[in-house]
């Protein structure tokens, strides 16, 4: 069993994202937290940031829309419509970030527990080229490391070479 | 070509296992075609095809030694891509972290709750 708290990000194909981490909590818990506005509010954004607007409507062709306020006043807003909803197993939604044109970009969550704790694999599909990289890019700003260290570490990311390292 | 395109072009170099072995074998210093054939059991123009692309994506160059022309990594592009990679974790960790902590508040209510019913 992989250890909680780590956060995994790998890039399988040229479109995708996808996310791996493990709470210490059965899955319905982690599920609701994902779902109900309430939950949602007390932890979803990065450091600093606040959900000041969420709305959830919970329903196959449903959807919800968030509004993240940064440290500077900075708004990004977002928005969802459900395609598949398998509580606590599975969800399924299309994801729209503001200002961000074109088709959204298909979420697939998949929560899986074992022992009380709950593996979630989040796979972020996007469907055009200029989406996948403009959906965080609003309002985060980040310096680059352009250091050999770093690139240890994001080829150590990929997963493991089929012939030998050698 | 621009920032999205440019990571386009890495990330799909960066989508097979060979090309990224490659990778972290030059990872480790530059190496020529044939050196580089060995270890992948591969054919020369197998690997010359995915050494194409890496070097299409700007990931590697080569080396002015006329005979082994060797290859090298090119650190810039995989920079970039993990800088993009880096917001990502960002946004999820900071997030995932207070999730955690809200986890736990759960559990422990949940608790109490389970323990006045019995």
């Amino acid at each position: 069993m992989k250890n909680t708290g780590t956060l995994k990000v790998t890039t399988p194909t040229d479109r995708e994202v996808v996310l791996t981490r493990v709470f210490d909590a059965p899955r319905q818990m982690v599920y609701d937290a994902f779902t109900k506005p309430e939950l949602l509010t007390r932890w979803f954004g990065p450091r600093g940031w606040s959900l000041v607007v969420c709305e959830v409507d919970h329903r196959v062709g449903g959807g919800f829309r968030f509004v993240l306020r940064g440290p500077d006043g900075k708004e990004m807003g977002m928005r969802g419509v459900y395609r598949e909803l398998a509580p606590p197993a599975r969800s399924v939604h299309v994801e729209y970030i503001d200002g961000c044109p074109g088709d959204g970009a298909l979420v697939t969550a998949v929560l899986t527990e074992q022992d009380g704790k709950t593996t979630l694999t989040a796979t972020v599909l996007s469907p055009s080229k200029e989406i996948r990289d403009a959906v965080l890019k609003s309002g985060m700003e980040h310096g680059a490391a352009e250091s050999y260290d770093k690139l240890a570490e994001l080829l150590a990311l990929l997963e493991p070479a089929p012939a030998g390292d050698n | 070509m621009n920032s999205s395109q440019r990571l386009d072009r890495t990330f799909a170099a960066l989508a097979d296992p060979t090309r990224r072995a490659i990778l972290v074998r030059l990872a480790s210093g530059e190496a020529s075609v044939t050196e580089l054939s060995k270890p992948f059991r591969m054919s020369q123009p197998a690997i010359s095809k995915h050494l194409r692309v890496l070097e299409h994506a700007g990931l590697i160059s080569r080396g002015r030694e006329a005979q082994r022309r060797p290859r090298r990594l090119e650190p810039a592009p995989l920079a970039e891509a993990d800088e993009w990679l880096e917001r990502y974790r960002e946004f999820w960790e900071g997030s995932f972290e207070r999730l955690d902590a809200l986890l736990e508040e759960m559990k422990t209510k949940d608790r109490k709750r389970t323990r006045k019913k019995g």
